[in-house]
């Protein structure tokens, strides 16, 4: 039956979780030397019980929903139909064990493939992967087809020179052989190919790819074991017990070269030769894993391997949690089916639904114990033995007690936290012990499961209050009390010969004191101008002193209304406040000249980008003008000289007598006298409204008309007087 | 004795200066007249320029050359109408007289261009 709790990685109730579970999977190791610890009878037993914790508290889930959804986006396909052969089998076996329903648009595509595959000539490599499809989507093969199979897999296997070459041969051989209504289905030379695999071995527990590449690889050894188990399954006689015994010496050489995460996570890593090649931790060991419970289902006998280093593995495999990679999740899944069902032993993982719990909520502590792929364990015990502080060394703060078995939801629960446990972070020490002596063989559970636990409650603020204070006195002027829960409106008021004081109380739910980690002060002036002061605490109580005759000039000689902010806050503490407490009118004195200016206040950053203030244009200041009378006083005085010109003259006596009478230079001095005149009224025109090129195109129109007028009148003129001068 | 002498030595010019004059013909007569008229306009707008301030000073300039200009052409024209100058004597004073009227309008075309 699989888990369909809540999902623990959505379901998170407090976003502190993982940072607390971030914050203790960076705590210190416990290092400790024997010799320094065993100083008395107690620090033995603490001594016993840190020895067995060797590594740091980590919580693992098993396989969830979160996964299956996971798994439905990842394997996407294209109507059905994946890349390639390999791909539809990884998708299939995913689903397989995830327990997902076959999708028949899927196992179409994958049976046609199959038959694709299976009806043509294929290397061993694509019949391989088609026969491993085909035993999840479970499509027919022609009798003919699958004898075609076996003949082409026989050959291949005997033509065989590399380890993948065995691999992909008998693997197929030992698919078909379950797939095909042919019940007997030999290896001819079972012995000779075991030891020609044999051959690829090294001393160090790996095995290399070929006789020619001298690198050898974890991975490589994954694909042997299984070749290996394949060769004993489809061997018609008993194969000789000393090679199967090699082999598992083979095993526990691979398994002492396994490597080690600090939070206690086991895997195999190849040395990174070629990037090309290189498979990765994970890749590589799904590959061994699979290997190893291949070898251990197909020989009787145990092979001996240690049931924490199979732990090991399985957390390693968890603690990846949902990959974001389709063949990642493949490697992952497939390797934690292997050992959820395998003839060594199958790990129990021990998980929480929840790793933070509250004291005022009264929250229960949920275990749950289940195999790694979420199926439910077979009976048994969970025992709390031990509580510590994170990162403390002393003495557990609980005793060693049995959580409640709840048949109904399968957890293991411990309806109240032990009184000694108060809030903030701890490290829980559990102990599963198996009901059935059988099951030990069977399933291994670990000696004890470290679990990083943080609890978190309500913090009561009391005796809260506000003072204002004569420096030199130390007389009270005025107080307040101050309910820091909700909003305060206080209003004080004081000058730089006073000193403000604040004081509270903070009791955990437990009765203890608590220190927080944030306990500040802020004060704000109207110009925005902020101060921040730490609040200190001595043992029980909070108290912050401001003395204003020290602070004179870090306020910037800012007198004012000054806002006033309390902030209290820390992770355990379910409700950290920030509260306005009131406003406090400060009487500052004046502000010297070399005074440091408070510094600038963040400009909006809207207005700063935003239209600037408009800048009118200044002309220039107009000359000062005349008094308009004076002026036109001038103006006539102007006009007098020609009055006196025209008098003079008239006392002159000039006179027209030289006009000429006779019609045409009549006409033509008339005209004369207009063309000067129109020209003087062009003048005018132009200074009142034309433009000079205007005005030079008509003076020169107007010029032509009168030099021809003028010459005309004046030389008749001139034709007058010289007559008068002959005459 | 010779401050007096002086007094009456002036007197006596401008008396003798007067009865020249007077012989002097009527067209060279008007042509002065003119030449008078004009000074005195331009003395005038100096004056007010003296009062005011010469703040569109090119105002100010154009009406004092243009008073200027014409005075000094007016004055061209008597010296080349005059029948006692020797030098002008082929010209025709109608010449001289359409050189004036023409050097007139350009110098007042100039002059109302930079009146502004």
């Amino acid at each position: 039956m699989l888990l369909s709790s809540d999902d623990p990685f959505l379901a998170r109730p407090n976003s502190l979780h993982s940072c607390a579970r971030q914050r203790l999977q960076k705590e210190e190791r416990i290092s400790f030397t024997l010799i320094e610890m065993a100083r008395s009878l107690a620090g033995f037993l603490v001594l016993l019980l840190v020895i067995s914790i060797c590594e740091a508290a980590s919580l693992f889930q098993p396989i969830s929903d979160s996964h299956r959804s996971a798994a439905l986006e990842l394997f996407t396909s294209d109507h059905g139909s994946f890349k390639s052969l390999e791909e539809t089998y990884e998708a299939l076996r995913t689903f397989q064990i995830l327990g997902i329903e076959k999708k028949p648009d899927v196992t179409a595509a994958a049976c046609r493939s199959i038959s694709e595959t299976v009806g043509s000539s294929s290397t061993p490599k694509d019949l391989f992967y088609a026969l491993k499809a085909n035993s999840i989507a479970q499509c027919k093969i022609h009798e003919k087809a699958s004898e075609g199979i076996i003949s082409s897999l026989n050959a291949a296997v005997s033509g065989a020179s590399l380890l993948l070459d065995f691999y992909y041969s008998i693997g197929g051989l030992v698919l078909i052989k379950d797939q095909s209504s042919k019940a007997d289905i030999h290896l001819a030379d079972a012995e000779g190919v075991f030891r020609s695999v044999k051959a690829f071995s090294q001393s160090d527990g790996r095995w290399r790819y070929s006789s020619n590449n001298p690198e050898s690889s974890a991975f490589a050894a994954g694909i042997a074991l299984e070749t290996l188990a394949g060769i004993v399954s489809l061997a018609s006689s008993e194969l000789d017990q000393s090679l199967i015994s090699t082999l598992k010496n083979d095993i526990s050489k691979l398994f002492d070269s396994i490597e080690k995460y600090d939070d206690g996570t086991l895997y195999f890593d190849d040395k990174l030769v070629d990037g090309h090649e290189y498979q990765g931790p994970l890749s590589t060991t799904s590959s061994v894993l699979r290997g190893l419970t291949a070898f251990a289902a197909a020989t009787t006998g145990n092979i001996n391997l240690p049931g924490d280093k199979i732990l090991g593995l399985a957390k390693f495999f968890l603690g990846i949690g949902v990959p974001g990679d389709a063949k990642d999740f493949f490697y992952q899944v497939d390797a934690l089916a292997c050992l959820e069902s395998n003839r060594v032993s199958a790990p129990l993982i021990l998980s929480l639904s929840s790793a933070v719990l509250s004291l005022n909520k009264k929250d229960s502590l949920k275990v749950r114990v289940t195999t790694v792929l979420g199926s439910n364990a077979p009976p048994l015990t969970v025992k709390l033995v031990g509580a510590f502080t994170s990162g403390s060394k002393d003495a557990s703060l609980v005793e060693s007690q049995e959580l409640k078995f709840d048949h109904g939801s399968g957890l293991h629960i411990l309806n109240d936290l032990p009184k000694s446990i108060d809030v903030g972070s701890y490290t829980f020490v559990f102990e599963v012990v198996l009901q059935e002596p059988e099951d030990e063989k069977v399933y291994v559970t670990g000696s004890q499961t470290k679990v990083p636990i943080f609890v978190t409650g309500i913090i009561k603020i009391e005796n809260s209050e506000i003072t204002i204070l004569d420096s030199d006195l130390g007389s009270v002027e005025s107080q307040s009390k101050l309910d820091l829960a909700a909003k305060n409106a206080v209003s004080l008021s004081a000058n730089h010969l006073q000193k403000l004081r604040l004081s509270f109380q903070l009791i955990t739910p437990r009765g203890r004191a608590f220190k927080p980690h944030q306990a500040f002060l802020k004060l704000r002036h109207e110009s925005k101008v902020e101060h921040i002061f730490v609040v200190g605490n001595s043992g029980k109580q909070f108290e912050i002193v401001l003395n204003f005759l020290g602070l004179v000039e870090k306020f910037f000689y800012l007198s004012g209304k000054y806002d006033m902010e309390l902030t209290v806050g820390d992770a355990a503490m379910e409700n950290s406040l920030l509260v306005a407490i009131g406003h406090l009118e400060l009487d500052l004195p004046e502000a010297p000249e070399k005074a440091p200016r408070p510094p600038p206040q963040p400009v909006d950053p809207y207005s700063r980008y935003g239209p600037k203030a408009e800048i009118t244009h200044i002309f220039r200041a107009p000359e000062k003008r005349p008094p308009q009378e004076l002026s036109l006083a001038f103006l006539g005085l102007t006009i007098l000289p020609l009055l006196g010109f025209l008098i003079g003259l008239l006392r002159l006596g000039v006179n027209m007598k030289n006009f000429p009478t006779k019609p045409v230079p009549a006409t033509f001095a008339v005209l004369f006298h207009v063309g000067i005149g129109a020209v003087l009224l062009l003048y005018v025109f132009f200074w009142l409204k034309l433009d000079l090129f205007q005005t030079l195109k008509a003076v020169g129109f107007l010029g032509v008309f009168l030099v021809f007028v003028g010459h005309r009148t004046l030389s008749h003129l001139a034709a007058a007087s010289a007559k008068l001068k002959s005459a | 004795m010779g401050r007096a002498s002086s007094k009456e030595d002036a007197g006596a010019l401008f008396h003798s200066l007067r009865s020249a004059y007077a012989a002097t013909p009527l067209n060279l007569k008007i042509i002065d007249l003119y030449v008078g008229f004009s000074i005195f306009t331009a003395l005038i707008q100096v004056v007010y320029m003296a009062i005011v301030g010469s703040f569109p000073f090119n105002s100010f300039l154009s009406g004092v050359l243009s008073c200027v200009g014409t005075a000094v052409l007016a004055v061209c024209l008597r010296i080349q109408v005059n029948k006692e100058n020797k030098e002008f004597k082929d010209l025709p004073p109608e010449r001289a007289f359409a050189d004036f009227v023409l050097c007139n309008l350009v110098l007042h075309l100039v002059i109302m261009n930079f009146l502004g």
